[in-house]
């Protein structure tokens, strides 16, 4: 019955069986936390207190706080925007495509990756609010909700509304999907605090798990489910940078008013997003000592997808900056020659240097196997998209039609102060995620030791 | 003896083992409640007799609901409640409400059919299972008999078939 493999890695090392696996995976959840963890999060909540006081003086003081001019209407608060939404195009890639494909190494990675999507879009949601100015009168601008204007609806043409669609359905049905993954672990979780005695933790696990108990036709039923979720959720993670794409490409200036966008997007965004599953896991793995469940191979596998889609993203910049020449529009011509040579070139070289040139290293199978190597460019990545995103909006942006109009763009403390704050809410966000719910996909990964656990395949060898 | 409180429950220590325990239960004559498992098992469900889910067409009749409504919506709204010129372009148009009206088939098929999922198998934040082995969330497969819907046979004849089947273990459940 079992199936192995002489040529494909363990997905499982250590020996470990399906009890070690529910072992493993609800210690972190049931012990205290450690000093580490302490640490990070009290960094964590500095850094969210910090920004949540340049929030609410955004709120108080409206968005002239931010460095924006009349020139340059959007800036980092956007870029932080298309980035935070970017990141957030991993986790459901892993836990959708990947399961169409059959592709079991994704489940040691997808439930932290869902886990960071859901935290990466509440970020990116952020910006686009309070850019509102009046946060509190947002939900009449952008749903279409029956107004005192008689009812003036929202404008379904836009692309900034599509948006407002794609960005909630995103975040929806990712959390389903993330929650569905987690019902059955909770009940792991349930059942060895009836076993240790603990009432409390038992009744707040037994809730979370809504009562699962695992019979063979909940079984059938909840696999059922997640095949339909991640056939739906796969034209939604495409769907959803592809129309945050349009919010430019549909537009009429130069450097934004460009077809190749939707797929040049979604290629910068699964980029960006595995970069930054790296990051995480590579801690997480390290902290609660999970280098049996998420292995060398996997981070080899990851960085490969690293490669692919930075060698689609550098191919994307090559293509826009040829066609700005070929299609002989001067303004388009006139924006890219500004990007490269421009005052803000420094920002396109480093989007260049991150992006096109580092993810190549990982050619090198020294480096795509090495963790340290990993983690360092893992940040590169995330750096170099960042400055994609401000390139693309700045840089097109800042030397308008009109001469004299153009301007330069300088970030105040407050888009400083924001962007902080996306960050403070994603670490503490993540850290409690880590600490309060079984990190890895226990359910998933017990099907796989079977047929996938490095002792398993030894003795297969022997026979 | 009432249904749905004494039951004998055989442990199974892999999957292998219980799919061939349910075929040998099942073939000797004795009606099986339910395995629990710790993790889905694939063809489980089809040794059991269990029909196949019809969860797919829920969903299906979910999206297309949210697909009609985001074209009634957008087609009213736009086209006849309050009709703008955008862009010079028709009332309703079709090609700009795509956009929308794929999120809401989206946003309607997930959450309804895992509404419906929770719905048809009694999850919800307030229920405590019955639980037959506490083991089965952790690593053992757990076969449960009813045996008042086995009355043709003993206590000890079940323990037995079971056993033969593959059980490492037999023991009495009994629910109040």
């Amino acid at each position: 019955m079992q199936i192995t493999s002489s040529v494909r890695d363990p997905l499982v090392t250590g020996g470990k069986t399906v009890k070690d696996v529910s072992h493993d995976i609800s210690r972190q959840v049931e012990g205290k936390p450690t000093s580490l963890w302490w640490m990070a999060m009290a960094i964590s909540v500095a850094v969210l207190a910090y920004g949540f006081y340049c929030f609410c003086y955004l709120l108080w003081n409206g968005v002239g706080v931010w460095g924006l001019n009349k020139t340059v209407g959007w800036a980092w608060d956007i870029t932080n925007f298309v980035w935070w939404v970017g990141i957030g195009h991993a986790g459901t890639l892993i836990s959708a495509i990947l399961l169409l494909f059959r592709q079991k190494w994704r489940m040691s990675i997808n439930r932290a990756a869902e886990a960071m999507t859901i935290f990466a879009v509440i970020c990116a949601a952020t910006f686009p609010l309070a850019h509102m100015g009046r946060l509190w009168l947002g939900f009449y601008w952008a749903l279409p909700l029956p107004n005192a204007f008689g009812s003036l609806w929202v404008n379904f043409n836009s692309p900034l509304l599509w948006d407002v669609f794609a960005i909630s359905t995103y975040f929806t049905v990712s959390l389903v999907f993330w929650y569905m993954g987690l019902i059955p672990d909770f009940a792991v979780i349930r059942d060895r605090a009836v076993v240790q005695g603990n009432k409390i933790r038992a009744a707040v696990y037994n809730a979370l798990s809504f009562g699962w108990q695992g019979g063979a036709k909940a079984w059938m039923r909840y696999e059922s489910v997640a095949l339909i979720l991640a056939g739906i959720s796969t034209p939604l993670v495409l769907s959803v940078h592809t129309i945050v794409s349009m919010d430019f490409a549909t537009s009429v200036i130069p450097g934004w008013h460009t077809t190749i966008f939707p797929p040049y997007f979604v290629a910068g965004a699964i980029f960006s997003g595995f970069a930054m599953v790296l990051t995480l896991l590579l801690v997480t793995r390290k902290v609660f000592k999970l280098e049996d469940y998420i292995t060398i191979y996997h981070i080899e596998l990851m960085n490969i997808i690293i490669i692919v889609t930075g060698s689609i993203v550098g191919i994307a910049y090559i293509t826009e900056l040829f066609i700005s020449w070929y299609s002989g529009v001067e303004y388009e011509g006139y924006a890219f020659y500004n990007r490269v040579q421009g005052p803000l070139a420094w920002a396109y070289w480093s989007m260049m240097t991150c992006n096109v040139i580092s993810p190549q290293l990982f050619w090198i199978k020294k480096i795509r196997t090495s963790i340290m190597a990993t983690f360092v460019l893992s940040i590169v990545v995330n750096i170099g998209m960042w400055f994609e995103r401000f390139v693309i909006i700045v840089t097109s942006l800042h030397r308008d039609y009109v001469p004299s109009s153009w301007t330069m763009f300088h970030p105040t403390m407050y888009d400083i102060g924001e962007y902080l704050f996306t960050f403070g809410f994603f670490f503490t966000a993540f850290l409690l995620f880590a600490k309060f719910f079984p990190v890895i996909n226990m359910a998933e990964v017990k099907s796989i030791v079977k047929s996938d656990s490095e002792k398993l395949k030894h003795d297969d060898t022997h026979h | 003896m009432d249904a749905d409180k004494n039951f004998l429950v055989g442990i199974f220590d892999d999957e292998e083992l219980v799919l061939d325990g349910v075929d040998k239960v099942r073939q000797s004559g004795v009606k099986i409640h339910e395995v629990f498992s710790p993790f889905p098992v694939h063809g489980l469900d089809e040794r059991l007799g269990y029909k196949r889910t019809r969860l797919p067409i829920a969903a299906f009749m979910f999206g297309m609901t949210g697909t009609g409504l985001a074209l009634l919506m957008q087609i009213w709204m736009l086209g006849f409640d309050w009709p703008m010129i955008i862009g010079g372009k028709n009332f309703s148009s079709l090609p700009p409400f795509i956009p929308v009206t794929f999120e809401l088939t989206v946003l309607l098929a997930s959450l309804g059919m895992v509404g419906t999922f929770l719905i048809v198998s009694g999850l919800k934040p307030y229920a405590w299972p019955r639980q037959f082995d506490l083991r089965s969330t952790e690593d053992k497969h757990v076969m449960a008999i009813d045996l008042a819907l086995n009355k043709g046979k003993s206590k000890e004849e079940i323990a037995g078939i079971l056993k033969s089947a593959g059980a490492s273990e037999v023991n009495e459940k009994n629910f109040e």
